[in-house]
C-alpha cells in the first residue's frame, strides 16, 4: 500500500497536495484498488467553487461509481484533461499522473483538519480488517 | 423454468405481513369510479360461447385496417409487412426478456445494436438508446437530459408540440421544480423565433420542437440553432412522432439538434388502440453520459470474437441509485425487435419511396380540399399531416361514418383558439378516391 508522506488525507480516500495557496486533489492508491479498473473520471468545473458538502466529481468503473469529495472550500483552477481518454491513469499513478484537480484554497488552515501519513495508514488498516 | 403460484395460504401469510386483509385491499389507492365494475358477462359459458360473445361486440369497433383513416395527431396508420410478425413471434424472439446475462443473450443483444445503429443514423445523431416506452415519455427523458447537462435551467417547449406530450412532460418535472416556459407558434404554423429572445433563454437548458410539430408542419431546426444565442444556449432537442418522416427530411442532427427523442411506431408496429408504442431517443456525443435507459455496445470476448454487451451501466439506476440518469431499467423490447426488422426489410430506398408516397398523398389531399373550398390553417411546408378549416361543417361526422371514412383529429380540443380547423393525415394507405370522397365531404360535395 503507497501512502506517499509529503501529503495529506481524508476519510473518503482522496489525497491533497499543498502548491502555496493551491491545492491538488487525487484518490488514494486504497481507493484506486477497491475500485479495480476505471473506465470514466467525472472532473469538475474549471472557476466552478467547491466545499467539502458537494462532490468534486466522481469516478466510475464498470460497475460502480464513487464519489470524489473535496474537504476544503474553493474555486476550481485546473483539471486533468488527461484523464479523459486515460482514466486508468488513476491506477497507474493514483499520485502523480492521475491528480484530479487543483484547487485555489480559501481557507487554508481547512487543511489541519486533514489526517497525515502516518493516521491514514492506522486508518486504512483498520478498514481492511 | 417452472412456474409456482403462490398458495392460498402464502396469500394469507403475505397480505398478514402487510397488515391488509384481502387481495382486494392492495388496489385501495386506484379511485373507485376507475375500477372496472360488472363485465355483463353471464358465469358458466361455455368457451365457444364466450368467444362469441365478445367477438360480436368487437364487431362494433371500426378501425384502421379496414377503412381508410385520415387521423395522425401522433399514431399514423402505416402498412406492416407481414415478414415482421414472423420473426416476432418466434419463441426465441418472443420470450426473452432482459439480456443483463450476455453469453445467453447475443441475440436480443444484436438486435438492440442493430436498432440503435439504425435510429442513430436516421436521426443524425452519433448515439441512441436501446428504445424506451413511448414519444411522450421520451420527450420527458430528453428533456430531463438537457436540464441535467447544463447543470439546471428552464425548459422552453413549443407549444405546437403533442398536447399529450407536454402533458407527460409536466408530470415528470412537477416535483422537481423546474419550470416549463410554452414558446408559441407563428401564422406559418412553425415556431415563433422572436418568441426567443435572450431573456427567455439565458439560463434555459432545453428547448423542444416537435418535427414535424403536431400541426404537421415542418420546422427549421437550423434556423431555430441559429436563434439560440450565448454560449451555453439551451439543447436544442427535436421531437418526432412521426419516424417516418426522418426518410424525407434533413436528419435532426445535421440541422442543429443535440438531442432527437420521439416514437418509433410508425416503423412496423400497429395502432392497437393507443400501445404499446416505442419511444427512442439519441444524441450527439458530448451528452452520451446523460443518456437514459439501456445501451448496448459491441466488444470483444476472451478469445477476441465480436460480441455485445448492456454497457454504460453506471448511468443506471441499479448503481447510481437516486443520481442515475433515469429510473427506467427497461426497453421496449419486442417493440424495438419489430421496428429493427421492419426497417431491415424496407431498407434506405423503401424508406424514402414510402415517405415520398405519404408526402404526395398529402398533398394531393391538401389541393383537392383547396378546391372544394376548404382552407389550411398554416402556410408554412408539411408531411404527412396538415391542419385544415372545411368549408363543410354540417353533418360531417354522419357523412364520414356513412362513407366508411375515419376522420381527422378536431384541433380546438387541444387548441380553443383554432376552433373549426382539425388536423388530417394522409399515409401510403389512403387512395387518390379516398382522398377525393374525403374532399367531397369535407368542402360539402354540390
Amino acid at each position: 500500500m503507497n501512502i506517499p508522506e509529503n501529503l495529506k488525507y481524508t476519510d473518503t480516500h482522496e489525497w491533497v497536495r499543498t502548491e502555496g495557496d493551491a491545492a491538488v486533489i487525487g484518490i488514494s492508491d486504497f481507493a484506486q484498488r477497491e475500485l479495480g479498473d476505471i473506465v470514466y473520471v467525472e472532473v469538475p468545473e474549471v472557476g466552478g467553487d467547491v466545499s467539502p458538502d458537494e462532490p468534486l466529481g466522481s469516478v466510475e468503473s464498470v460497475k460502480a461509481v464513487s464519489e470524489v469529495r473535496c474537504p476544503l472550500n474553493g474555486t476550481v483552477e485546473g483539471v486533468n484533461e488527461a484523464l479523459e481518454d486515460q482514466p486508468e491513469l488513476l491506477n497507474s499513478d493514483p499520485y502523480g499522473e492521475g491528480w484530479i484537480a487543483k484547487i485555489a484554497l480559501s481557507d487554508p488552515s481547512q487543511l489541519d483538519g486533514l489526517m497525515d501519513s502516518a493516521a491514514y495508514a492506522a486508518y486504512v488498516a483498520e478498514q481492511d480488517s | 423454468m417452472r412456474y409456482l403460484p403462490a398458495s392460498e395460504e402464502d396469500i394469507r401469510h403475505m397480505l398478514a405481513a402487510a397488515g391488509l386483509e384481502r387481495v382486494e385491499d392492495l388496489f385501495s389507492s386506484i379511485p373507485p369510479d376507475l375500477r372496472a365494475k360488472d363485465l355483463d358477462s353471464p358465469d358458466g359459458l361455455s368457451e365457444l360461447e364466450l368467444a362469441r360473445r365478445f367477438l360480436s361486440r368487437s364487431r362494433r369497433n371500426v378501425s384502421s385496417t379496414c377503412r381508410p383513416c385520415f387521423l395522425g395527431a401522433g399514431a399514423y396508420a402505416h402498412h406492416i409487412p407481414s415478414p415482421v410478425d414472423h420473426v416476432l413471434l418466434r419463441t426465441e424472439f418472443y420470450t426473452a426478456y432482459t439480456p443483463y446475462q450476455p453469453e445467453t443473450s447475443q441475440g436480443t443483444l444484436q438486435s438492440i445494436y442493430e436498432f440503435q445503429t439504425m435510429m442513430a443514423d436516421l436521426t443524425g445523431m452519433d448515439y441512441a438508446n436501446a428504445s424506451l416506452y413511448d414519444g411522450a415519455s421520451a420527450t420527458a427523458e430528453a428533456a430531463l437530459m438537457a436540464w441535467r447537462a447544463r447543470k439546471g435551467g428552464r425548459i422552453l417547449v413549443a407549444r405546437s408540440l403533442h398536447p399529450a406530450y407536454r402533458e407527460v412532460l409536466a408530470t415528470y418535472v412537477r416535483h422537481l421544480g423546474i419550470d416549463i416556459v410554452e414558446i408559441p407558434f407563428g401564422t406559418d404554423g412553425r415556431l415563433d423565433l422572436d418568441a426567443l429572445g435572450e431573456d427567455t433563454c439565458d439560463g434555459a437548458s432545453a428547448l423542444l420542437v416537435g418535427q414535424p410539430n403536431f400541426f404537421g408542419i415542418v420546422e427549421d431546426p437550423a434556423a431555430i440553432a441559429e436563434r439560440l444565442p450565448g454560449k451555453k444556449p439551451p439543447l436544442l432537442t427535436a421531437v418526432v412522432s412521426e419516424a417516418l418522416s426522418l426518410a424525407a427530411l434533413r436528419a435532426p442532427g445535421s440541422a442543429g439538434a443535440d438531442i432527437v427523442a420521439g416514437d418509433a411506431r410508425s416503423f412496423g408496429l400497429p395502432l392497437g388502440y393507443g400501445g404499446p408504442y416505442l419511444g427512442f431517443i439519441a444524441s450527439k456525443k458530448p451528452f452520451l453520459r446523460q443518456l437514459p435507459g439501456r445501451i448496448c455496445g459491441e466488444t470483444t470476448d476472451t478469445e477476441g470474437r465480436r460480441g455485445y454487451v448492456l454497457t454504460l451501466s453506471t448511468r443506471e439506476q441499479h448503481i447510481r441509485r437516486e443520481k442515475a440518469t433515469s429510473n427506467i431499467c427497461t426497453n421496449q423490447g419486442l417493440c424495438m425487435l419489430a421496428a429493427t426488422v421492419y426497417l431491415s426489410l424496407t431498407g434506405r430506398r423503401g424508406l424514402a419511396e414510402l415517405a415520398r408516397q405519404n408526402l404526395s398523398k398529402a398533398e394531393y389531399l391538401k389541393e383537392r380540399l383547396v378546391e372544394k373550398g376548404c382552407e389550411p390553417v398554416f402556410t408554412g411546408p408539411t408531411f404527412n399531416e396538415f391542419a385544415v378549416r372545411p368549408r363543410n361543417r354540417d353533418g360531417v361526422s354522419q357523412a364520414l361514418r356513412d362513407a366508411n371514412i375515419l376522420g381527422g383529429y378536431d384541433l380546438a380540443n387541444a387548441y380553443p383558439e383554432l376552433e373549426g380547423a382539425i388536423l388530417l393525415a394522409a399515409t401510403e394507405l389512403v387512395s387518390r378516391s379516398d382522398c377525393d370522397r374525403l374532399a367531397d365531404i369535407l368542402g360539402g360535395a354540390s
